[in-house]
């Protein structure tokens, strides 16, 4: 869309408008960069600058201090429990809500958009006396059970208006070679929808990594702590040694970082997905 | 038998995992917490029905009514500057090409951030001894006095609101694009020929163009503004003196410091029962045929 020929001052304008704008977002991560290899006495005479010398020492300190070995299994596994569980159970039910036409379905989507509609707060603290109650708490298995659930609105959702477009022909030649129905979702839905699989599990994936809330209340061991949490422990502990807290923040964003450079469109088209769908 | 197996049997064992797997994360504790309100309990021993003591309690409580305004502040402000600023960002970023995706993912990024990590920048930015507000002073410019303003009662909310917002607002961009790159062209060309001028065609081609899109942000601004948790919590912890306490804080601190399952299960359920009213509110207008 050419929305009108710019002139090219009005042009200038709206690049420099653009740029301070952009620089407001950017700079402040490039300040953690920075101050992340910077070493603790330049913070006082360098404290927004390029650091004078470079200390990649912060990231061994902060790695071997914070014990990240362990905490990085930590939030790897919840991610990719999440994932397992969530993918599992809401590729199925968006299959079937797409596909299989069940009667009663529209009561279900209702019930989904209402799920999605509760805040956290309303549930947090029932929720936290049965997985006491269970034997769930300060485990990962709990949490990832809590993970999928949230989430499961959401993905279901996506995978529905992704297999709703498959073609149903598809669907009635392999019935009349004799599939099974659980046949006709991971021998020929499963395999022709991965590029919706892969949007929702950077999403997912993205909001367990980053979740803050439910980690800190279900998980109370420093050991079984995912990175979110400890860097919240961190930083009252360490308070004023930021190249350690700097370094432990840019390993949190590091797979971010990257897992953002391959697959940017689908982030945004995911993380995006409930407005153009309004 | 037959029916255990029928196409629509079938169809619902798909749904079923799904369905026990929110139930019993969201929805069974939702209606647990409905029925607790009613009570005063304090996590152990014997529960009473209190009925509807704890709401009268709580229009009562000090704290509850500060946080109930510190959250329609939290609501305005996020109703105001993000989506002023997004959708002058989103209109400029039509009218050029080169680097607009740069701009984009730019803008987009500070989205993905995890809370934690926005709020160590932004803590680290208004440092009383490294920030920006004491390095100016170093350099001799006295604008700003050297005090973290999360540590003032009086900028304390504002300033997390701040942080939040901007962590927030390219969201906003990259969803009003998206919703201006559906608007037909030649309607612009068709306001070029009338003589419009640029703000003319932005307030009566493009703003009713993308109003589904622009309500819709609308929509989930004013949901999202209620549980706001993270920021308030890893910043300020809702002090100092409540001076950012929202509703979320003040729930969390009651249940977990204070264990008033009741009470705080009252306030969950306000909050609860306010979603839904702004839910149905932009539903009937949608039943009503606003195109939304």
């Amino acid at each position: 869309m050419i929305v009108a020929k710019y002139r090219k001052r009005e042009l200038v304008s709206n690049y420099t408008i653009l740029t301070i704008l952009a620089l407001t977002c950017i700079l402040p991560i490039m300040l953690l960069f920075f101050n992340s290899i910077k070493p603790q006495e330049e913070f006082g005479i360098n404290p927004f600058g390029f650091p004078i010398t470079i200390r990649l020492a912060n990231f061994v300190d902060a790695w071997i201090m914070g014990e990240y070995a362990q905490i990085f299994l930590n939030s790897s596994k919840l991610v990719i429990g999440t994932l397992i569980l969530n993918l599992t159970v809401s590729g199925l039910a968006g299959f079937s809500l797409a596909k299989l036409y069940p009667r009663g379905s529209n009561a279900f989507l209702v019930y989904l958009l209402v799920g999605v509609s509760i805040p956290a707060q309303m549930f947090i603290l029932p929720l936290f006396l049965m997985w006491k109650e269970f034997g769930l708490m300060n485990t990962h298995l709990g949490l990832i059970i809590i993970y999928a659930g949230l989430n499961a609105p959401f993905a279901t959702f996506l995978i529905r208006s992704y297999m709703i477009q498959l073609p149903d022909e598809l669907f009635d030649a392999a019935k009349i070679d004799g599939a099974n129905t659980l046949q006709l979702f991971y021998r020929i839905a499963l395999p022709i929808s991965w590029p919706v699989f892969l949007t929702t599990g950077l999403v997912v994936g993205l909001a367990v990594w980053n979740e803050f809330l439910f980690a800190l209340t279900f998980v109370h061991d420093d050991s079984k702590k995912p990175i979110a949490t400890i860097l919240f422990a961190f930083q009252s502990r360490f308070e004023n040694n930021w190249g350690l807290v700097n370094a432990s923040a840019v390993m949190m964003m590091a797979p971010i970082v990257i897992l953002f450079m391959f697959f940017q469109r689908r982030f945004i088209a995911g993380l995006t997905s409930g407005a153009s769908k309004g | 038998m037959s029916i255990f197996f029928s196409k629509n049997s079938i169809a619902w064992y798909f749904i079923l995992p799904v369905l026990a797997v929110h139930f019993m994360v969201v929805a069974l504790p939702s209606l647990l917490s409905l029925a607790l309100c009613l009570t005063d309990w304090n996590g152990f021993g014997k529960i009473n029905y209190v009925g509807f003591e704890n709401f009268y309690e709580l229009f009562d409580d000090r704290y509850f009514k500060k946080a109930v305004w510190h959250n329609i502040i939290w609501t305005c402000l996020f109703l105001t500057v993000p989506i002023a600023l997004a959708l002058t960002c989103a209109y400029l970023l039509t009218g050029i090409t080169k680097g607009q995706m740069l701009f984009r993912l730019c803008f987009f990024f500070p989205y993905m951030l995890a809370s934690i990590i926005s709020c160590q920048i932004w803590k680290y930015i208004f440092h009383p001894l490294y920030g920006l507000p004491a390095w100016l002073n170093s350099k001799g410019i006295d604008l700003i006095p050297a005090v973290s303003p999360f540590t003032m009662k009086e900028t304390s909310l504002y300033a997390v609101a701040f942080v939040d917002g901007w962590h927030f607002w390219g969201f906003l961009v990259v969803i009003y694009i998206t919703g201006m790159y559906q608007v037909d062209n030649s309607l612009y060309e068709a306001a070029d020929i009338e003589g419009a001028t640029k703000f003319q065609k932005f307030r009566f081609v493009t703003l009713p163009l993308i109003r589904p899109i622009f309500i819709f942000s609308i929509m989930i601004i004013i949901i999202w503004s209620i549980p706001t948790f993270d920021y308030v919590w890893i910043l300020t912890q809702g002090g100092p003196a409540y001076s950012s306490e929202v509703l979320a804080t003040n729930l969390y601190s009651q249940a977990f410091d204070r264990f008033n399952v009741g009470y705080s299960s009252a306030i969950g359920t306000l909050m609860f029962i306010y979603t839904i009213f702004i839910v149905s509110i932009f539903g009937v207008l949608r039943k009503l045929g606003w195109e939304i």
